[in-house]
């Protein structure tokens, strides 16, 4: 019992433990920890859209990574794909960007082709099929939100593997998962635009003041019948909360 | 001696779709096979129904494609494509020659100017499904010819609110109503009665 106890303890080979104790880094582990010279982009973020009574409200923190530096502090999140409908990224940035670059296309090729405006339903099944069939190279979290004419507001969750989900309500992001108890206790169907507006300023002022990789501006943008009003909430003036 | 509805020429093209067909049946039902294939691709890549006017507008393409090349011959079928998706019912109308437009009611085939000249007597604002079905059974009933034409069998399909937007062919007993119906119409006229069709 005594020897498995010791060698539980003991790292890859039989010396690590010992090696540890005293000795100063090497250059190499030094430098291992500058990793934002060389990480990917990442979006830690929070994200999330909320339908209401006659369309949806998408919003999303502001800050962009690359390890620990925040490489754009004023990032904007929420990118148009058609007239009325929008997405909400996290995860990687260059795999969303690309993503939504190219579902821009497919909607303009189809809208085009049917003579209308594309239904949400139809850009969220873009997004979905997309993120499965490339489920192993991309690094991409995405909420569809919009507007149209046969649904009004609709919210599509397409988290990481690509399943597709309708919900009244999606967030996502690193900074979600503080916050889902926020959201369950104050969402309520058929919200006003302005009782939303403010539902989803409070929930993200949540979350940025708890995930490290969230933070800097609250972008938001309002979604109905009459198009997009777009919204920046800086820093300073974020909704507070209990504050220690 | 024909086996009674043995010779189809109504298809489902698509849960929602339907399509009839004249002229060369054989040409016909490959029309049918690819647009069957055209609604399929649709919704495995939209994730949806196709609606009526695409499919349409595939149909009409693909049938064009075939006056443009001299090593294929055109179609030798016109078809009607019904359709009820989310915009309403559908009804569009694809000649060999890849023209094709949307309608309220058209006619195809032998007697489709006869056709044509009794369908405009109906109003289209008001009438309802399972009236269109005996109307359009007096019709049939009516233009066909007797003397000149071989027996006929009525065949008749609908796709609207009452079969839950299904594209299906109707209801026995509606279908039996229907041949009634028509056959009486037929007999009333012969007894010279008014011309006008009854709305």
């Amino acid at each position: 019992f005594f020897l498995s106890h010791l060698q539980r303890n003991m790292g890859p080979d039989q010396y690590t433990h010992t090696k540890k104790m005293g000795t100063l880094p090497t250059k190499q582990e030094a430098e291992g920890h500058a990793d934002w010279k060389d990480a990917e982009h990442r979006m830690g973020t929070s994200i999330m859209a909320v339908q209401f009574k006659g369309g949806v409200v998408l919003g999303a923190d502001s800050r962009t990574t690359t390890g620990s530096y925040i490489a754009n502090r004023v990032s904007d999140k929420l990118t148009s794909v058609h007239d009325r409908i929008y997405c909400c990224r996290s995860g990687s940035a260059a795999d969303t960007q690309a993503v939504s670059d190219i579902v821009r296309y497919y909607l303009d090729v189809h809208s085009a082709q049917m003579g209308e405006a594309p239904e949400v339903h139809t850009a969220a099944t873009f997004f979905q099929k997309l993120c499965y069939d490339n489920k192993n190279a991309l690094s991409a979290g995405i909420i569809v939100g919009g507007w149209d004419k046969h649904d009004g507001g609709s919210v599509y969750c397409i988290p990481l593997g690509g399943a597709l989900v309708r919900q009244p309500f999606a967030i996502g992001g690193s900074g979600s998962t503080f916050i889902y108890g926020y959201c369950d206790a104050n969402f309520k169907e058929d919200m006003t635009r302005d009782e939303c507006h403010e539902f989803v300023r409070n929930a993200l002022s949540l979350a940025m003041a708890r995930d490290g990789s969230s933070g800097g501006i609250i972008r938001t943008a309002i979604i109905d019948e009459n198009g997009v009003e777009r919204f920046m909430l800086p820093g300073n003036q974020l909704p507070t909360f209990y504050e220690n | 001696m024909l086996v009674k509805g043995s010779e189809k020429r109504i298809f489902t093209v698509a849960p929602h779709a339907g399509m009839a067909l004249t002229g060369l049946l054989a040409d016909g039902r490959q029309i049918v096979n690819s647009c069957r294939d055209e609604a399929q691709q649709y919704k495995r890549f939209y994730g949806q129904a196709i609606p009526g006017k695409m499919l349409n507008q595939r149909i009409s393409s693909y049938i064009q494609y075939f006056t443009l090349h001299d090593s294929v011959r055109p179609f030798g079928s016109s078809v009607i494509l019904a359709s009820y998706d989310k915009s309403g019912p559908g009804l569009y109308m694809i000649e060999p020659s890849g023209v094709s437009y949307g309608y309220r009611a058209v006619a195809i085939g032998q007697e489709k100017q006869v056709a044509k000249t009794e369908l405009e007597n109906l109003d289209f604002t008001t009438i309802t499904s399972r009236e269109a079905v005996m109307e359009i059974a007096k019709i049939i009933y009516k233009i066909h010819d007797d003397v000149k034409d071989k027996e006929f069998e009525l065949e008749l399909s609908w796709v609207c609110a009452e079969s839950n937007g299904k594209h299906e062919h109707i209801p026995e007993d509606l279908l039996a109503e229907a041949n009634k119906v028509g056959k009486q119409n037929l007999e009333a006229d012969q007894f010279g009665s008014d011309e006008e069709m009854e709305i």
